[in-house]
């Protein structure tokens, strides 16, 4: 009895520890494989906790979370044969952690490293049927699409889910970037020279208009005020001959005195007379008649 | 970071040690209590059984048995946990997923049998992209730049220097811990992907100016739809465009641009300024002639009428006493005339032909031609009758005008 009190501590250790080894869990970010002495027995296990034989059985676990392969960036040729530089990443997850297990040993470098061959092969190709233009813009959700669905179906074999490819970079190289700086600047040479030539088009088509405008008003406002005039004139002209045209030789006469009082207004105009002209004819004697 | 890092579970920093003491809520003093009367009450019969036995064994029971009771105890608090009201706990269940948990205090079945992974879910968190704050507070512009992640290409194959930054958070802790490895460096390389798909679909101008906001409105949808593809748990809340320039090495030229565009403005501006200018004075001075032209005719005919009213009135008187009229009014003229005039009555009959006269001395000034001054004089003076008679319509004629003119 006493005996037995003493070896229960160590009855209760040896089973704790047998507890300890004949069960497992498997989290939620797992996928674990069971083996029987190196053969695989089971590797569909749902997270929780799973009972194995000691010794006889172990686990490996794999993480079963979305995996990222990454690579350097690579050339590429596009169908002009112009180089571009394009960095990729492909998410993957293990979907057969059997079929994983037997093509990469549970390697996750080496699977990134065999995936990444897939895509590099598949976008090789799309790339070599594609235009730059087109790979940067119009086609490129289309090459993600497409690598994904080839990508997935060669990783299949080894167990292996790819949830997406994606371009991540798709640059030219640096000495093509070098020129398409200096296209750039000279188009945006253009584009300023372009502004401003066309300001001063506009400045120029401004100015030719005012002017025009101008000669238009100041000429128009000439022929109106020619014809207001001429109309004036011709009013005046009307009421002169009509007045005047009533006795003409009178007119003469009464004009003719008038524009000599006009004329001859200041000292300064000197007359040269003869005294024989009719204002005189009573300058030399009272009785001109006999003496013309 | 470290605090709510995913897989800290079995390192749980509410770990009993930590919290032990601050007053649990109070169902769990009231297991506890009830524990530790069970196990005392347990230990507390066997004691009384064995008591005769042996008094020092009974003693070393009691104290190992309070020693298994504080343990108890220590391993049992060790499930208390508090979840922060920006949190969410996930509590495992031997590794497979049981609960979540909302934010106030909690326990769960200590570990090895359950863990909890506190998650933020309310935390707002920030990746850059083509720029490194490095939380130095500086804005965008100062912040050292990435080139290799800033410049992209756009549809027309030019480059473009984009800095953006994504604002996240957790939408689904169990995703968000469960479903990918690295969710935030996942969301990192789907921002710039994402961006620079959109990038590559948008030409330069459209990049720098009006589709800024589209562009960040077509990553963020492309972003989230990526994410939810990977079920990562992320929510894209905003992503906002910092900076869209030209790469730094065609920047001056860029710039020109802009400044020709202000040139453009500028001449465009002065000639309208000349315009703006000149046609109101043009408009001005042509009512100006107009007004002259107006007050030309109001006063020539006025003058018309006058001079016409004037004649007429004589000329009635005239008819009355012809000759005396005539008469009266020849000497009138010629009176006034001389009365004004310099004179110089010479006999030319009687003397030579060569007569000196210093016209010029005589009126000092001359401010007419004395030659024209003779003409126009003479022939009136010297043979008026016959003169008259003969250029009298022409010179009427003639006379009218030159008045009309003055």
């Amino acid at each position: 009895m006493e005996k037995l009190k003493m070896l229960l501590p160590g009855l209760a250790v040896v089973l704790l520890a047998a507890i300890y080894f004949s069960i497992f869990t498997v989290n939620e970010r797992e996928r674990v494989i069971l083996f029987r002495l190196g053969e695989i027995v089971r590797s569909d296990f749902e997270p929780g906790l799973h009972l194995k034989i000691p010794v006889i059985n172990n686990v490996r676990k794999f993480d079963a979370r979305i995996h990222t392969a990454e690579a350097e960036p690579e050339r590429y040729l596009t169908a002009e044969k112009k180089n571009v530089i394009v960095d990729s990443f492909v998410k993957w997850r293990i979907k057969n952690v059997a079929d994983y297990y037997r093509s990469m040993g549970g390697d996750e470098l080496r699977a990134n490293l065999r995936l990444y061959q897939i895509v590099k092969d598949g976008l090789r190709g799309e790339f070599g049927k594609r235009t730059i233009q087109d790979v940067i813009s119009g086609d490129r959700a289309k090459i993600m699409e497409t690598l994904t669905v080839t990508a997935n179906q060669q990783a299949h074999q080894f167990g292996i889910e790819v949830i997406d490819v994606r371009l991540r970079r798709v640059d030219l190289p640096k000495e093509v970037s070098l020129s398409v700086f200096q296209r750039m600047q000279a188009e945006r040479e253009r584009v300023a020279k372009d502004l401003r030539a066309r300001g001063a088009e506009a400045a120029e088509r401004i100015r030719a208009d005012a002017d025009r405008q101008r000669s238009v008003i100041l000429a128009e406002a000439y022929r109106d005020a020619e014809v207001t005039r001429g109309q004036g004139d011709a009013q005046a002209a009307a009421i002169y001959a009509k007045a005047f045209g009533s006795d003409a030789e009178f007119y003469s006469l009464y004009r003719s005195l008038n524009a000599y009082k006009n004329t001859f207004r200041d000292k300064s105009d000197i007359l040269v007379l003869d005294p024989g002209s009719d204002f005189f004819k009573y300058f030399k004697s009272p009785n001109p008649g006999g003496a013309r | 970071m470290a605090w709510n890092e995913p897989g800290g579970g079995s390192k749980d920093p509410w770990g009993a040690g930590a919290r032990k003491g601050e007053a649990g809520p109070p169902d769990l003093d009231d297991i506890l209590r009830k524990l530790q009367q069970f196990l005392g009450g347990l230990f507390g019969g066997k004691r009384n059984g064995s008591n005769g036995n042996n008094g020092n064994n009974g003693n070393t029971r009691s104290m190992s048995a309070v020693g298994a009771v504080v343990v108890l105890v220590i391993w049992l608090a060790s499930g208390i946990y508090i979840v922060d009201p920006a949190e969410r706990g996930v509590v495992l269940t031997f590794g497979d997923y049981a609960e979540t948990t909302m934010p106030g205090p909690h326990w769960h079945i200590p570990y090895p049998i359950e863990t909890v992974e506190v998650v933020n879910v309310a935390q707002i968190r920030n990746i850059e992209i083509g720029f490194r704050t490095g939380g130095s507070g500086r804005g965008a512009s100062a912040a050292p730049r990435v080139p290799v992640e800033s410049l992209m290409l756009t549809q027309d194959e030019n480059i473009v220097d984009i800095k953006l930054a994504v604002q996240y958070r957790v939408k689904d802790a169990r995703d968000y811990l469960f479903n990918v490895i690295d969710p935030d460096a996942t969301l990192a390389q789907a921002t710039e992907s994402a961006v620079r798909e959109t990038i590559g679909k948008s030409s330069l101008d459209f990049v720098l100016t009006e589709g800024r906001a589209e562009i960040m409105l077509r990553t963020e949808t492309l972003l989230q739809r990526v994410m939810d593809r990977y079920r990562s748990g992320l929510e894209v809340t905003s992503v906002n465009l910092q900076d869209a320039q030209p790469p730094e090495e065609v920047q001056a030229a860029f710039e020109d641009v802009i400044k020709s565009r202000e040139d453009e403005q500028r001449l465009r501006n002065e000639a309208e300024t000349y315009a703006n200018d000149i046609i109101p004075r043009a408009r001005g001075a042509a009512q100006r002639q107009i007004e002259e032209s107006k007050a030309h005719k109001a006063r020539v005919v006025a003058q018309a009428e006058g001079e016409a009213s004037r004649f007429t009135q004589v000329f009635a008187e005239y008819r009355k006493a012809p000759a005396v009229t005539r008469e009266r009014l020849y000497l009138d003229a010629v009176e006034s005339v001389l009365t004004s005039a310099g004179k110089v009555v010479v006999d030319v009959k009687g003397g030579s032909n060569l007569l000196y006269l210093p016209l010029d001395r005589m009126s000092g000034v001359t401010p007419m031609p004395p030659d024209k001054a003779l003409e126009r004089m003479l022939p009136p003076a010297a043979s008026v009758v016959p003169r008259t008679q003969e250029g009298q319509s022409s010179d009427t004629r003639d006379r009218t005008r030159d008045r009309g003119e003055r």
